[in-house]
C-alpha cells in the first residue's frame, strides 16, 4: 500500500522565482495498482515521484509505503522500498562499471554494504539468466561498461535493477521518453512484462495519452499541482483520450496544453 | 663521468622515490578518479604522514606501528575534509584547501618545530637513501616495493567488496546510487579517508628516505601524484585494463616521473624551476582529452568528401 497525505511542495519561496509544484496531494494505491500519469508542463508529476523517492523535503503532509512513514527517511533510506527508473537513460546506471557489477548494486539495495565480494560467482549466473529477459543480447556481454550500450538497452537495465529486489513501489519518470518509437514500445513491453509477473505497485509518469489509456488499471491526470482526473477499472478500460481531454477541461476549468502530449497523441 | 654515467648512478635513488610516491599516488587515484573529487587535503596529510612517524621513531616507537599510526592520522585528516564536503556542504577542493591549511599548523604541533630529522645511524629506520645500492632485504626498492605489491592486493580485494562497489558506484553516479539505497555522503568521506591514509602513509616512507619530515615536504604533493596518475595512464591505459593492474600504472607512472625528472637535473636544468615545469606538464596533460573532444567535434562537422 502507498498514501500519500496532503503533500504540498514549494519551490523557492518568497522569492519572484516563486512555484507552487505540489498544492495538496492526496493518493493511495492498493497492492498491484499500475497508475499512469499525464498532465500538461509543470503540472506536478515529476515533482511526486521525486517526493514519494526523497529526491528533496515536503513543506507538509506525509507518505506512507506499506506501514512505514518515510516522510522524514533520506533518499537512500528510502530506497529500501522504491524501484525507479528515470527519464534520462544517464541517470540510472553506473557508466563506468560492468552490466554485473551494476545489477550487483541493485540487488544490495537496502542491505548493509559489507566486506563481503561486491558480486559472487553464483550472482553472474542469475543475472545472465534474467538479463535473457531483456532479448537484448546483453546476457553475453556481462562484463561489457554500462556506458558503451545503447540509451534503449540503459533503460532496459535499470528497469530490470529497479525491480531486481521485489520493490514495494515501482517510479517510473517518462522512462520511455528519451527513447526512439521503436525502443520506447519495447522498453514499455518489458516493462509490462516485468510488472505483471512480479505483481508491483508502478507508478508511470508518460507524455503518450495512448500509452496512458492502454496500460495499467488506474490513470490519473495531474494540473497545477493537483490530481485533477481519477479513472479507474472498467471506466479507464473503454476510456478514450477525446473523453480523457472533455473529463480534464471539466475538472481544471482550463484547456489542455501540453505540446509534448497532443503531439505525440 | 659523462651525463649517461651520472644518471645511471643516480637511478636507483629515483626509482626509490618514485615508488614511495607511487603509494601517494595511489591514493590521489583514489579520489580523483575513482570518488571524482580533487582533493587537495594531500599537500597536508603527506606532511602529516612524515611527522608522525618520525616523532614516533624518535620517542622509540615500533617502525610497523609507527607506519600504521602515520595511516590512521592520514584516515583522520581525511574524515575532516569529507565531513566538510557532506556535512557542511563546503565545496570539495575548498574543503581539502581548508584541512591543509589547518594541518599546516597541526603538523608544526606534531613536530614542535618546522623540521625534525632522524638520523639513521642513531635510529633504527624502514628505508634510508644510504641504502639504495645495498644487495640486501632493507634496500628501498625492495622494502617499498613489497609494500607497494601488498597495498594494490588489499586495494584490489577492498574495491572488489560490497563496501569498495558502493565508492566505486558513488563516484560513478551519485543519482543512481542514492536510488540503490547507497548513502553517497558517508561513502564519500569513506573514499577521501583511505586516499589520505595511504598519502600519510607514503609521506612516513619518505620522511624516513630522506631522514628527516618537514613542514612544507608535502608541498606540491597533488601535482605529483596527479602526474604520476596522468603518465600512468598514458602509458599503459590501453595495456592494463584490470584493477590492480591499473594502480600498479599509477605506481609505474610516479617511478617514470622521477627518473624523468632525474634526467632533466643531470642534463643541467635549474632545480628551482622543477616545480614549474612539473605544474606545466600536468596542465597539458590535463588539457589532451578536453582538446581532443573538441578536435574531435570539428572533424565530425567537416566530413570528407562532402558535397
Amino acid at each position: 500500500m502507498l498514501d500519500i497525505i496532503g503533500v504540498e511542495k514549494t519551490f523557492n519561496p518568497g522569492t519572484i522565482n516563486e512555484k507552487k509544484a505540489l498544492n495538496g496531494i492526496n493518493l493511495h494505491l492498493d497492492e498491484g495498482d499500475f497508475v499512469t500519469v499525464i498532465g500538461g508542463n509543470g503540472a506536478g508529476k515529476s515533482t511526486m515521484l521525486n517526493m514519494i523517492a526523497g529526491v528533496y523535503p515536503v513543506d507538509c503532509g506525509s507518505i506512507i509505503v506499506d506501514g512505514t512513514d518515510v516522510t522524514r527517511l533520506p533518499e537512500y533510506k528510502r530506497a529500501k522500498y522504491l524501484g525507479r527508473v528515470f527519464q534520462d537513460p544517464m541517470t540510472g546506471t553506473a557508466a563506468d562499471m560492468q552490466i554485473e557489477e551494476n545489477l550487483a548494486l541493485a540487488a544490495r539495495r537496502g542491505k548493509r554494504r559489507t566486506l563481503f565480494p561486491g558480486i559472487t560467482a553464483k550472482e553472474r549466473k542469475e543475472y545472465k539468466e534474467l538479463l535473457k529477459i531483456l532479448d537484448l543480447g546483453l546476457e553475453e556481454r556481462l562484463t561489457a561498461k554500462v556506458g558503451l550500450l545503447s540509451g534503449g538497452q540503459r533503460q532496459a537495465l535499470t528497469l530490470l535493477m529497479a525491480t531486481l529486489k521485489k520493490p514495494k513501489v515501482l517510479l517510473l519518470d517518462e522512462h520511455t521518453a528519451a527513447l526512439d518509437p521503436k525502443t520506447a514500445r519495447k522498453v514499455l513491453d518489458i516493462t509490462e512484462e516485468i510488472v505483471e509477473k512480479n505483481s508491483l505497485m508502478t507508478i508511470m509518469i508518460t507524455h503518450n495519452m495512448a500509452d496512458a489509456i492502454r496500460v495499467g488499471n488506474r490513470l490519473i491526470m495531474m494540473h497545477e499541482g493537483r490530481i485533477v482526473v481519477d479513472v479507474k477499472g472498467e471506466e479507464k478500460k473503454k476510456l478514450t483520450i477525446e473523453q480523457l481531454l472533455q473529463m480534464f477541461e471539466k475538472s481544471s476549468g482550463d484547456k489542455f496544453t501540453s505540446d509534448k502530449v497532443m503531439l505525440s497523441k | 663521468m659523462g651525463i649517461f654515467e651520472q644518471l645511471l648512478n643516480a637511478i636507483p635513488g629515483s626509482v626509490s622515490q618514485g615508488l614511495i610516491w607511487g603509494i601517494m599516488a595511489i591514493g590521489v587515484y583514489i579520489t580523483y578518479r575513482i570518488l571524482d573529487v580533487a582533493d587537495l587535503t594531500v599537500d597536508g596529510s603527506f606532511a602529516t604522514g612524515g611527522a608522525v612517524a618520525v616523532v614516533l621513531i624518535l620517542n622509540g616507537c615500533d617502525l610497523w606501528l609507527a607506519m600504521l599510526l602515520a595511516f590512521i592520522a592520514g584516515l583522520i585528516a581525511g574524515a575532516i575534509t569529507g565531513l566538510l564536503h557532506t556535512f557542511m556542504g563546503i565545496p570539495p577542493i575548498l574543503a581539502g584547501i581548508l584541512t591543509q591549511l589547518s594541518l599546516y599548523s597541526i603538523n608544526l604541533k606534531i613536530m614542535g618545530k618546522a623540521n625534525q630529522s632522524v638520523n639513521v645511524n642513531q635510529t633504527d629506520l624502514l628505508v634510508s637513501l644510504r641504502w639504495v645500492k645495498e644487495l640486501a632485504f632493507h634496500n628501498p626498492l625492495i622494502t617499498v616495493g613489497i609494500v607497494l605489491a601488498v597495498l594494490i592486493a588489499v586495494l584490489y580485494w577492498f574495491f572488489g567488496t560490497e563496501m569498495g562497489c558502493a565508492i566505486r558506484a558513488t563516484g560513478a553516479n551519485l543519482n543512481m546510487s542514492r536510488a540503490q539505497g547507497i548513502n553517497t555522503s558517508l561513502n564519500k568521506v569513506l573514499g577521501i579517508m583511505l586516499s589520505n591514509g595511504l598519502v600519510a602513509f607514503s609521506g612516513a616512507f619518505l620522511a624516513q628516505y630522506q631522514g628527516f619530515a618537514d613542514v612544507k615536504m608535502g608541498q606540491g604533493a597533488i601535482v605529483i601524484g596527479l602526474a604520476a596518475v596522468i603518465i600512468g595512464e598514458a602509458l599503459f591505459g590501453r595495456l592494463f585494463k584490470n584493477f590492480a593492474l591499473r594502480l600498479l600504472a599509477v605506481a609505474f607512472g610516479s617511478v617514470i616521473y622521477y627518473i624523468v625528472i632525474q634526467a632533466v637535473i643531470t642534463m643541467g636544468l635549474d632545480a628551482n624551476l622543477l616545480k614549474l615545469l612539473s605544474a606545466a606538464i600536468v596542465a597539458v596533460f590535463l588539457a589532451i582529452p578536453h582538446w581532443k573532444r573538441q578536435y574531435g567535434a570539428r572533424h565530425i562537422r567537416r566530413p570528407k568528401g562532402g558535397k
